[in-house]
Protein backbone atom coordinates (compact mmCIF):
# COMPACT_ATOMS: atom_id res chain seq x y z
CA UNK A 1 0.00 0.00 0.00
CA UNK A 2 1.47 3.34 -0.91
CA UNK A 3 1.67 5.74 1.94
CA UNK A 4 1.87 9.37 2.88
CA UNK A 5 4.66 8.73 5.34
CA UNK A 6 7.77 10.76 4.64
CA UNK A 7 11.12 9.15 4.03
CA UNK A 8 12.35 10.98 7.14
CA UNK A 9 9.77 9.24 9.29
CA UNK A 10 10.69 5.90 7.76
CA UNK A 11 14.31 6.47 8.63
CA UNK A 12 13.39 7.44 12.17
CA UNK A 13 11.39 4.23 12.61
CA UNK A 14 14.28 2.17 11.29
CA UNK A 15 16.84 3.90 13.51
CA UNK A 16 14.70 3.46 16.61
CA UNK A 17 14.29 -0.23 15.78
CA UNK A 18 18.06 -0.63 15.66
CA UNK A 19 18.00 0.25 19.37
CA UNK A 20 15.01 -1.98 20.05
CA UNK A 21 12.61 0.95 20.30
CA UNK A 22 9.43 1.99 18.54
CA UNK A 23 7.85 5.34 17.75
CA UNK A 24 5.04 4.77 20.21
CA UNK A 25 7.52 3.68 22.89
CA UNK A 26 6.44 0.05 22.90
CA UNK A 27 8.91 -2.80 23.07
CA UNK A 28 9.26 -4.86 19.87
CA UNK A 29 7.06 -7.62 21.25
CA UNK A 30 4.45 -5.48 22.99
CA UNK A 31 0.90 -5.24 21.70
CA UNK A 32 -1.13 -2.09 22.04
CA UNK A 33 -3.84 -1.77 24.65
CA UNK A 34 -6.80 -3.99 23.80
CA UNK A 35 -10.35 -3.15 24.79
CA UNK A 36 -13.42 -5.22 23.94
CA UNK A 37 -17.06 -4.19 24.25
CA UNK A 38 -19.63 -6.86 23.51
CA UNK A 39 -23.29 -6.52 22.58
CA UNK A 40 -23.04 -2.96 21.29
CA UNK A 41 -25.56 -3.43 18.46
CA UNK A 42 -28.90 -4.57 19.85
CA UNK A 43 -30.42 -5.52 16.52
CA UNK A 44 -27.61 -7.89 15.63
CA UNK A 45 -27.63 -11.41 17.07
CA UNK A 46 -24.09 -10.75 18.26
CA UNK A 47 -21.69 -7.86 18.14
CA UNK A 48 -18.42 -6.56 19.49
CA UNK A 49 -16.37 -3.43 19.22
CA UNK A 50 -12.64 -3.84 19.63
CA UNK A 51 -10.08 -1.13 20.22
CA UNK A 52 -6.47 -2.06 19.54
CA UNK A 53 -4.67 1.17 20.34
CA UNK A 54 -6.40 3.62 18.01
CA UNK A 55 -7.52 0.92 15.60
CA UNK A 56 -11.22 0.35 16.00
CA UNK A 57 -13.24 -2.49 14.53
CA UNK A 58 -16.92 -3.28 14.91
CA UNK A 59 -18.22 -6.73 14.09
CA UNK A 60 -21.87 -7.61 13.79
CA UNK A 61 -23.19 -11.16 13.53
CA UNK A 62 -26.51 -11.94 11.90
CA UNK A 63 -27.97 -15.43 11.98
CA UNK A 64 -30.35 -16.44 9.22
CA UNK A 65 -31.53 -19.67 7.69
CA UNK A 66 -30.67 -20.96 4.26
CA UNK A 67 -29.43 -23.90 2.25
CA UNK A 68 -26.26 -25.77 3.24
CA UNK A 69 -23.41 -26.38 0.80
CA UNK A 70 -23.93 -29.60 -1.13
CA UNK A 71 -20.67 -31.13 0.17
CA UNK A 72 -21.57 -30.44 3.82
CA UNK A 73 -25.34 -31.07 3.97
CA UNK A 74 -25.40 -31.47 7.76
CA UNK A 75 -23.48 -28.37 8.66
CA UNK A 76 -24.33 -24.74 9.17
CA UNK A 77 -22.58 -22.10 7.15
CA UNK A 78 -20.36 -19.25 8.25
CA UNK A 79 -19.30 -16.40 6.03
CA UNK A 80 -17.02 -13.49 6.83
CA UNK A 81 -17.16 -10.22 4.98
CA UNK A 82 -15.06 -7.14 5.66
CA UNK A 83 -15.78 -3.56 4.78
CA UNK A 84 -13.07 -0.91 4.84
CA UNK A 85 -15.56 1.96 5.11
CA UNK A 86 -14.36 5.45 4.19
CA UNK A 87 -14.92 6.77 7.74
CA UNK A 88 -11.93 4.70 8.84
CA UNK A 89 -9.17 6.26 6.80
CA UNK A 90 -8.59 8.90 4.11
CA UNK A 91 -7.18 6.04 2.05
CA UNK A 92 -10.39 4.03 2.02
CA UNK A 93 -12.80 4.70 -0.78
CA UNK A 94 -16.43 3.66 -1.13
CA UNK A 95 -17.15 0.90 -3.57
CA UNK A 96 -17.01 -2.86 -3.86
CA UNK A 97 -14.47 -4.69 -1.65
CA UNK A 98 -10.90 -4.38 -2.95
CA UNK A 99 -8.13 -6.95 -2.56
CA UNK A 100 -7.24 -5.64 0.90
CA UNK A 101 -10.70 -6.06 2.38
CA UNK A 102 -11.12 -9.45 0.69
CA UNK A 103 -7.79 -10.63 2.11
CA UNK A 104 -8.76 -9.31 5.54
CA UNK A 105 -12.09 -11.15 5.43
CA UNK A 106 -10.51 -14.37 4.21
CA UNK A 107 -7.75 -14.37 6.83
CA UNK A 108 -10.29 -13.79 9.62
CA UNK A 109 -12.51 -16.48 8.08
CA UNK A 110 -9.63 -18.98 7.88
CA UNK A 111 -8.73 -18.60 11.56
CA UNK A 112 -12.31 -19.24 12.67
CA UNK A 113 -13.03 -21.96 10.12
CA UNK A 114 -9.85 -23.99 10.41
CA UNK A 115 -9.88 -23.97 14.21
CA UNK A 116 -13.50 -25.16 13.96
CA UNK A 117 -14.46 -22.41 16.37
CA UNK A 118 -18.16 -22.69 15.57
CA UNK A 119 -19.76 -26.08 16.06
CA UNK A 120 -21.45 -26.01 12.66
CA UNK A 121 -22.82 -29.53 13.12
CA UNK A 122 -25.25 -28.09 15.67
CA UNK A 123 -26.52 -25.51 13.19
CA UNK A 124 -28.37 -28.00 11.00
CA UNK A 125 -32.15 -27.69 10.85
CA UNK A 126 -32.97 -30.18 8.12
CA UNK A 127 -30.22 -32.16 6.45
CA UNK A 128 -29.41 -30.93 2.97
CA UNK A 129 -32.25 -28.42 3.03
CA UNK A 130 -32.08 -25.93 5.81
CA UNK A 131 -29.31 -24.80 8.12
CA UNK A 132 -28.40 -21.69 10.06
CA UNK A 133 -26.12 -19.28 8.25
CA UNK A 134 -23.89 -17.12 10.41
CA UNK A 135 -22.94 -13.86 8.74
CA UNK A 136 -19.91 -12.22 10.31
CA UNK A 137 -19.54 -8.67 9.06
CA UNK A 138 -16.34 -6.86 9.91
CA UNK A 139 -16.64 -3.09 9.90
CA UNK A 140 -13.39 -1.21 10.23
CA UNK A 141 -14.18 2.12 11.91
CA UNK A 142 -10.70 3.54 12.43
CA UNK A 143 -7.55 2.33 10.71
CA UNK A 144 -4.41 2.69 12.75
CA UNK A 145 -2.71 -0.52 11.66
CA UNK A 146 -2.99 -4.26 12.23
CA UNK A 147 -6.56 -4.62 11.07
CA UNK A 148 -6.16 -8.40 10.90
CA UNK A 149 -5.64 -8.92 14.64
CA UNK A 150 -8.24 -6.36 15.66
CA UNK A 151 -10.80 -7.85 13.25
CA UNK A 152 -10.07 -11.45 14.24
CA UNK A 153 -10.46 -10.67 17.94
CA UNK A 154 -13.60 -8.63 17.26
CA UNK A 155 -15.09 -11.42 15.15
CA UNK A 156 -14.50 -13.98 17.90
CA UNK A 157 -15.82 -11.61 20.59
CA UNK A 158 -18.94 -11.04 18.49
CA UNK A 159 -19.45 -14.77 17.91
CA UNK A 160 -19.10 -15.43 21.64
CA UNK A 161 -21.75 -12.77 22.17
CA UNK A 162 -24.11 -14.26 19.57
CA UNK A 163 -27.50 -15.53 20.64
CA UNK A 164 -29.47 -18.04 18.61
CA UNK A 165 -33.20 -18.37 18.80
CA UNK A 166 -34.49 -21.43 20.66
CA UNK A 167 -36.11 -23.58 18.03
CA UNK A 168 -37.57 -26.96 17.26
CA UNK A 169 -38.18 -28.70 13.96
CA UNK A 170 -41.60 -30.23 13.28
CA UNK A 171 -42.21 -31.87 9.89
CA UNK A 172 -39.38 -29.88 8.38
CA UNK A 173 -40.90 -26.65 9.67
CA UNK A 174 -38.85 -24.39 11.89
CA UNK A 175 -40.69 -23.32 15.05
CA UNK A 176 -39.14 -20.50 17.04
CA UNK A 177 -39.63 -20.89 20.77
CA UNK A 178 -39.24 -18.47 23.61
CA UNK A 179 -35.78 -17.43 24.70
CA UNK A 180 -32.29 -17.60 23.30
CA UNK A 181 -29.25 -19.79 23.53
CA UNK A 182 -25.62 -19.01 22.79
CA UNK A 183 -24.08 -19.91 19.44
CA UNK A 184 -22.41 -23.34 19.87
CA UNK A 185 -18.65 -22.76 20.06
CA UNK A 186 -15.87 -25.27 20.55
CA UNK A 187 -12.63 -23.35 20.02
CA UNK A 188 -11.39 -19.82 20.47
CA UNK A 189 -8.62 -19.00 18.00
CA UNK A 190 -6.34 -16.05 18.70
CA UNK A 191 -4.62 -14.24 15.88
CA UNK A 192 -1.23 -12.54 16.18
CA UNK A 193 0.45 -10.56 13.40
CA UNK A 194 4.10 -9.58 13.19
CA UNK A 195 5.69 -7.06 10.88
CA UNK A 196 9.22 -7.14 9.52
CA UNK A 197 11.23 -3.94 9.16
CA UNK A 198 14.93 -4.20 8.27
CA UNK A 199 15.03 -7.82 9.38
CA UNK A 200 13.55 -6.97 12.77
CA UNK A 201 10.33 -8.63 13.83
CA UNK A 202 7.77 -6.62 15.74
CA UNK A 203 4.39 -7.53 17.14
CA UNK A 204 1.18 -5.64 16.38
CA UNK A 205 2.52 -3.09 13.85
CA UNK A 206 0.58 0.17 13.83
CA UNK A 207 -0.15 2.33 10.80
CA UNK A 208 3.18 4.14 10.48
CA UNK A 209 5.10 0.92 10.94
CA UNK A 210 2.86 -0.82 8.43
CA UNK A 211 3.66 1.80 5.81
CA UNK A 212 7.41 1.16 6.06
CA UNK A 213 7.43 -2.57 6.77
CA UNK A 214 8.67 -5.08 4.19
CA UNK A 215 6.19 -7.79 5.01
CA UNK A 216 3.95 -9.20 7.68
CA UNK A 217 3.01 -12.63 8.87
CA UNK A 218 -0.11 -13.70 10.73
CA UNK A 219 -0.60 -16.79 12.85
CA UNK A 220 -3.94 -17.98 14.24
CA UNK A 221 -3.70 -20.50 17.07
CA UNK A 222 -6.32 -22.61 18.76
CA UNK A 223 -6.81 -23.40 22.43
CA UNK A 224 -4.55 -26.46 22.18
CA UNK A 225 -1.63 -24.32 21.00
CA UNK A 226 -1.77 -25.69 17.45
CA UNK A 227 -1.49 -23.32 14.51
CA UNK A 228 -4.65 -23.21 12.40
CA UNK A 229 -3.93 -20.47 9.86
CA UNK A 230 -0.98 -18.54 8.49
CA UNK A 231 -0.85 -15.68 6.04
CA UNK A 232 2.22 -13.87 4.81
CA UNK A 233 1.56 -10.47 3.31
CA UNK A 234 3.46 -7.55 1.89
CA UNK A 235 6.04 -7.37 -0.85
CA UNK A 236 9.03 -8.55 1.18
CA UNK A 237 10.21 -11.97 2.25
CA UNK A 238 11.08 -13.99 5.35
CA UNK A 239 14.02 -16.31 5.80
CA UNK A 240 13.09 -19.77 7.11
CA UNK A 241 14.71 -18.84 10.43
CA UNK A 242 12.60 -15.68 10.67
CA UNK A 243 9.45 -17.74 10.08
CA UNK A 244 10.30 -20.05 12.96
CA UNK A 245 11.14 -17.13 15.20
CA UNK A 246 7.92 -15.35 14.23
CA UNK A 247 5.85 -18.47 14.90
CA UNK A 248 7.39 -18.84 18.36
CA UNK A 249 6.72 -15.20 19.21
CA UNK A 250 3.17 -15.44 17.87
CA UNK A 251 2.42 -18.59 19.87
CA UNK A 252 3.77 -17.02 23.07
CA UNK A 253 1.79 -13.85 22.46
CA UNK A 254 -1.35 -15.88 21.83
CA UNK A 255 -0.94 -17.69 25.16
CA UNK A 256 -0.46 -14.36 26.90
CA UNK A 257 -3.53 -12.87 25.23
CA UNK A 258 -5.60 -15.97 25.92
CA UNK A 259 -4.84 -15.64 29.63
CA UNK A 260 -5.75 -11.98 29.61
CA UNK A 261 -8.99 -12.52 27.68
CA UNK A 262 -9.86 -15.74 29.55
CA UNK A 263 -10.80 -17.39 26.21
CA UNK B 1 -15.40 -31.22 8.80
CA UNK B 2 -15.01 -34.24 6.59
CA UNK B 3 -15.79 -37.90 6.90
CA UNK B 4 -12.59 -39.82 6.48
CA UNK B 5 -13.72 -43.18 5.22
CA UNK B 6 -10.77 -43.86 2.96
CA UNK B 7 -7.19 -43.61 4.04
CA UNK B 8 -5.27 -41.01 2.10
CA UNK B 9 -1.98 -42.80 2.70
CA UNK B 10 -1.56 -46.55 3.22
CA UNK B 11 0.59 -48.49 5.68
CA UNK B 12 3.51 -48.60 3.29
CA UNK B 13 3.40 -44.81 3.02
CA UNK B 14 1.99 -44.81 -0.50
CA UNK B 15 -0.52 -42.09 -1.32
CA UNK B 16 -3.74 -42.28 -3.31
CA UNK B 17 -1.99 -41.42 -6.56
CA UNK B 18 0.91 -43.81 -5.96
CA UNK B 19 3.43 -41.29 -4.68
CA UNK B 20 5.62 -41.49 -1.59
CA UNK B 21 5.28 -38.86 1.13
CA UNK B 22 8.10 -36.66 -0.14
CA UNK B 23 7.54 -37.19 -3.84
CA UNK B 24 6.55 -34.44 -6.26
CA UNK B 25 3.98 -34.93 -8.99
CA UNK B 26 5.35 -35.04 -12.50
CA UNK B 27 6.13 -31.62 -13.88
CA UNK B 28 6.43 -30.16 -17.33
CA UNK B 29 7.63 -26.60 -17.82
CA UNK B 30 7.76 -24.68 -21.07
CA UNK B 31 8.88 -21.13 -21.72
CA UNK B 32 7.88 -18.80 -24.55
CA UNK B 33 4.61 -20.47 -25.46
CA UNK B 34 2.64 -17.34 -26.40
CA UNK B 35 3.83 -15.12 -29.23
CA UNK B 36 1.93 -11.95 -28.26
CA UNK B 37 3.15 -11.80 -24.68
CA UNK B 38 6.55 -10.31 -23.80
CA UNK B 39 7.15 -13.43 -21.75
CA UNK B 40 5.16 -16.56 -21.19
CA UNK B 41 5.28 -19.96 -19.61
CA UNK B 42 3.18 -23.10 -19.41
CA UNK B 43 3.23 -25.53 -16.54
CA UNK B 44 1.79 -28.96 -16.09
CA UNK B 45 2.06 -29.86 -12.45
CA UNK B 46 0.32 -33.17 -11.98
CA UNK B 47 -3.05 -32.53 -13.63
CA UNK B 48 -2.76 -28.77 -13.18
CA UNK B 49 -2.43 -27.04 -16.52
CA UNK B 50 -1.61 -23.37 -16.22
CA UNK B 51 -0.59 -20.60 -18.61
CA UNK B 52 1.17 -17.45 -17.49
CA UNK B 53 1.85 -14.36 -19.60
CA UNK B 54 3.91 -11.32 -18.67
CA UNK B 55 3.74 -7.90 -20.31
CA UNK B 56 6.15 -5.06 -19.66
CA UNK B 57 7.82 -3.13 -18.24
CA UNK B 58 5.41 -0.82 -20.04
CA UNK B 59 3.39 2.30 -19.43
CA UNK B 60 0.72 1.82 -16.79
CA UNK B 61 -2.93 1.90 -17.70
CA UNK B 62 -4.68 3.67 -16.08
CA UNK B 63 -1.81 6.12 -15.77
CA UNK B 64 -2.57 7.35 -12.25
CA UNK B 65 -1.68 3.93 -10.88
CA UNK B 66 1.96 4.38 -11.79
CA UNK B 67 4.42 5.18 -9.01
CA UNK B 68 7.06 7.92 -9.40
CA UNK B 69 9.74 5.91 -7.61
CA UNK B 70 9.16 2.34 -8.68
CA UNK B 71 7.60 -0.14 -11.03
CA UNK B 72 4.19 -1.56 -10.24
CA UNK B 73 3.60 -5.28 -10.56
CA UNK B 74 0.05 -6.39 -11.19
CA UNK B 75 -1.13 -9.97 -11.20
CA UNK B 76 -4.35 -11.63 -12.10
CA UNK B 77 -4.95 -15.22 -11.17
CA UNK B 78 -7.96 -16.55 -13.03
CA UNK B 79 -9.55 -19.94 -13.38
CA UNK B 80 -11.20 -21.08 -16.58
CA UNK B 81 -14.87 -22.04 -16.14
CA UNK B 82 -14.05 -25.59 -17.28
CA UNK B 83 -11.00 -26.02 -15.04
CA UNK B 84 -12.91 -27.67 -12.21
CA UNK B 85 -15.61 -30.40 -12.05
CA UNK B 86 -18.47 -27.96 -11.51
CA UNK B 87 -18.40 -24.98 -13.87
CA UNK B 88 -16.83 -21.98 -12.21
CA UNK B 89 -18.30 -18.60 -13.02
CA UNK B 90 -15.73 -16.62 -15.00
CA UNK B 91 -16.29 -13.58 -12.75
CA UNK B 92 -13.43 -13.23 -10.25
CA UNK B 93 -14.28 -14.90 -6.95
CA UNK B 94 -13.02 -13.68 -3.59
CA UNK B 95 -10.58 -16.58 -3.60
CA UNK B 96 -9.15 -15.48 -6.93
CA UNK B 97 -8.79 -11.90 -5.74
CA UNK B 98 -6.88 -13.05 -2.66
CA UNK B 99 -4.70 -15.41 -4.67
CA UNK B 100 -3.92 -12.65 -7.18
CA UNK B 101 -2.72 -10.55 -4.26
CA UNK B 102 -0.56 -13.21 -2.62
CA UNK B 103 0.92 -14.25 -5.97
CA UNK B 104 1.84 -10.65 -6.68
CA UNK B 105 3.42 -10.34 -3.23
CA UNK B 106 5.34 -13.56 -3.74
CA UNK B 107 6.88 -12.26 -6.99
CA UNK B 108 7.63 -8.67 -5.95
CA UNK B 109 10.67 -9.53 -3.80
CA UNK B 110 12.35 -10.99 -6.89
CA UNK B 111 12.04 -7.80 -8.95
CA UNK B 112 14.14 -4.64 -8.92
CA UNK B 113 11.03 -2.46 -8.69
CA UNK B 114 13.03 0.70 -7.97
CA UNK B 115 14.93 0.44 -11.29
CA UNK B 116 11.85 0.97 -13.45
CA UNK B 117 9.94 3.94 -12.05
CA UNK B 118 6.58 4.87 -13.59
CA UNK B 119 6.28 1.56 -15.39
CA UNK B 120 4.16 -1.50 -14.86
CA UNK B 121 4.50 -5.20 -15.39
CA UNK B 122 1.33 -7.23 -15.78
CA UNK B 123 1.24 -10.93 -15.16
CA UNK B 124 -1.82 -12.90 -16.17
CA UNK B 125 -2.27 -16.43 -14.96
CA UNK B 126 -4.93 -18.62 -16.51
CA UNK B 127 -5.67 -21.90 -14.81
CA UNK B 128 -6.89 -24.19 -17.60
CA UNK B 129 -7.24 -27.21 -15.35
CA UNK B 130 -7.00 -27.31 -11.57
CA UNK B 131 -5.96 -30.27 -9.47
CA UNK B 132 -4.83 -28.81 -6.16
CA UNK B 133 -1.87 -26.54 -5.59
CA UNK B 134 -2.73 -24.13 -8.40
CA UNK B 135 -1.40 -21.09 -6.58
CA UNK B 136 2.03 -22.71 -6.30
CA UNK B 137 2.12 -23.87 -9.89
CA UNK B 138 0.94 -20.39 -10.92
CA UNK B 139 3.84 -18.74 -9.09
CA UNK B 140 6.35 -21.14 -10.66
CA UNK B 141 4.96 -20.35 -14.12
CA UNK B 142 4.55 -16.61 -13.51
CA UNK B 143 8.20 -16.26 -12.44
CA UNK B 144 9.26 -17.99 -15.65
CA UNK B 145 7.04 -15.70 -17.72
CA UNK B 146 8.59 -12.61 -16.10
CA UNK B 147 12.10 -13.97 -16.69
CA UNK B 148 11.14 -14.78 -20.28
CA UNK B 149 9.99 -11.16 -20.72
CA UNK B 150 13.57 -10.15 -19.94
CA UNK B 151 12.77 -8.38 -16.68
CA UNK B 152 15.86 -8.57 -14.42
CA UNK B 153 15.24 -10.68 -11.32
CA UNK B 154 17.13 -11.33 -8.11
CA UNK B 155 16.20 -14.98 -8.41
CA UNK B 156 13.45 -17.10 -9.86
CA UNK B 157 10.53 -17.65 -7.53
CA UNK B 158 9.41 -21.22 -7.21
CA UNK B 159 6.51 -22.55 -5.19
CA UNK B 160 5.37 -25.86 -3.81
CA UNK B 161 3.02 -26.93 -1.04
CA UNK B 162 3.39 -29.40 1.77
CA UNK B 163 0.63 -30.57 4.03
CA UNK B 164 -0.68 -33.15 6.41
CA UNK B 165 -2.78 -36.16 5.47
CA UNK B 166 -3.66 -38.88 8.00
CA UNK B 167 -1.03 -37.60 10.48
CA UNK B 168 1.76 -37.71 7.88
CA UNK B 169 3.50 -34.63 6.51
CA UNK B 170 3.59 -34.95 2.73
CA UNK B 171 4.84 -32.93 -0.22
CA UNK B 172 2.80 -31.41 -3.04
CA UNK B 173 -0.85 -32.17 -2.25
CA UNK B 174 -3.18 -32.98 -5.10
CA UNK B 175 -6.86 -32.17 -5.23
CA UNK B 176 -8.19 -35.03 -3.07
CA UNK B 177 -5.52 -34.56 -0.40
CA UNK B 178 -6.10 -30.83 -0.43
CA UNK B 179 -9.83 -31.33 0.24
CA UNK B 180 -9.65 -34.23 2.71
CA UNK B 181 -6.26 -33.63 4.32
CA UNK B 182 -5.87 -31.82 7.60
CA UNK B 183 -3.49 -29.04 6.58
CA UNK B 184 -2.09 -27.35 3.50
CA UNK B 185 1.01 -25.14 3.56
CA UNK B 186 1.84 -23.43 0.25
CA UNK B 187 5.36 -21.97 0.20
CA UNK B 188 7.06 -19.78 -2.41
CA UNK B 189 10.80 -19.57 -2.22
CA UNK B 190 13.82 -17.95 -3.82
CA UNK B 191 16.45 -20.68 -3.37
CA UNK B 192 19.53 -18.55 -4.08
CA UNK B 193 18.52 -15.96 -1.50
CA UNK B 194 17.00 -18.42 0.98
CA UNK B 195 13.93 -16.19 1.11
CA UNK B 196 10.35 -17.35 1.60
CA UNK B 197 8.06 -15.01 -0.33
CA UNK B 198 4.75 -16.75 0.23
CA UNK B 199 3.60 -18.68 3.23
CA UNK B 200 0.03 -19.57 3.94
CA UNK B 201 -1.53 -22.31 5.96
CA UNK B 202 -4.94 -23.62 6.63
CA UNK B 203 -5.77 -26.63 8.71
CA UNK B 204 -4.24 -27.61 12.01
CA UNK B 205 -0.52 -28.17 12.63
CA UNK B 206 1.70 -28.11 15.71
CA UNK B 207 4.74 -25.85 15.47
CA UNK B 208 7.08 -28.80 14.94
CA UNK B 209 4.84 -30.11 12.15
CA UNK B 210 4.83 -26.66 10.60
CA UNK B 211 8.62 -26.57 10.65
CA UNK B 212 8.75 -29.97 9.01
CA UNK B 213 6.19 -28.98 6.38
CA UNK B 214 7.97 -25.73 5.51
CA UNK B 215 11.31 -27.55 5.18
CA UNK B 216 9.75 -30.24 3.01
CA UNK B 217 8.09 -27.62 0.80
CA UNK B 218 11.39 -25.78 0.42
CA UNK B 219 13.11 -29.00 -0.64
CA UNK B 220 10.36 -29.51 -3.20
CA UNK B 221 10.91 -25.94 -4.38
CA UNK B 222 14.61 -26.61 -4.89
CA UNK B 223 13.81 -29.56 -7.13
CA UNK B 224 11.36 -27.56 -9.23
CA UNK B 225 13.88 -24.71 -9.36
CA UNK B 226 16.27 -26.91 -11.34
CA UNK B 227 13.47 -27.68 -13.82
CA UNK B 228 12.62 -23.98 -14.08
CA UNK B 229 16.18 -23.10 -15.05
CA UNK B 230 16.27 -25.99 -17.48
CA UNK B 231 13.05 -24.77 -19.12
CA UNK B 232 14.51 -21.29 -19.59
CA UNK B 233 17.68 -22.71 -21.12
CA UNK B 234 15.75 -25.04 -23.39
CA UNK B 235 14.00 -22.13 -25.07
CA UNK B 236 17.33 -20.59 -26.02
CA UNK B 237 18.80 -23.93 -27.04
CA UNK B 238 16.01 -24.20 -29.59
CA UNK B 239 16.73 -20.66 -30.82
CA UNK B 240 20.43 -21.48 -31.11
CA UNK B 241 19.77 -24.65 -33.07
CA UNK B 242 17.51 -22.90 -35.56
CA UNK B 243 20.16 -20.20 -36.01
CA UNK B 244 22.72 -22.82 -36.85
Amino acid sequence: MSSLITKVRAKQIEQLLENGKRLDERGLLDTRELKIEQGVIEKAEGSARVYLGKTEVLVGVKVETGEPFSDTPKEGVMTVNAELVPVASPRFEPGPPDENSIELARVVDRGIRESRAIDTGKLCIEEGKKVFIVFVDVYVLNHDGNLIDASAIAAMAALMNTKMPNYEVKDGELKIKQGYKPLPMRNHPITVTLGKINNKLLVDPWLEEESVMDSRITFATGEDGNICAIQKGGSGYFTPQQILEASKIALDKAVELRKKLKW
Amino acid sequence: MNDKTDKLIDKKGIRGDGRKADELRSLKLQVGVLSNADGSAYIEHGKNKILAAAFGPREMHPKHLSQPDRMVLRCRYHMAPFSVPERKSPAPSRREVELSKVIKESLEPALFLELYPRTGVDVFVEVLQADGGTRCASITAAALAIADAGVPMRDLVVACAAGKIDDTIVLDLYDVEDKLGSADVPVAYMPNLNAVTLLQMDGVLSSSELEKAVNMAMDGCKNIYAMQKEALKTKYMVVKETEE
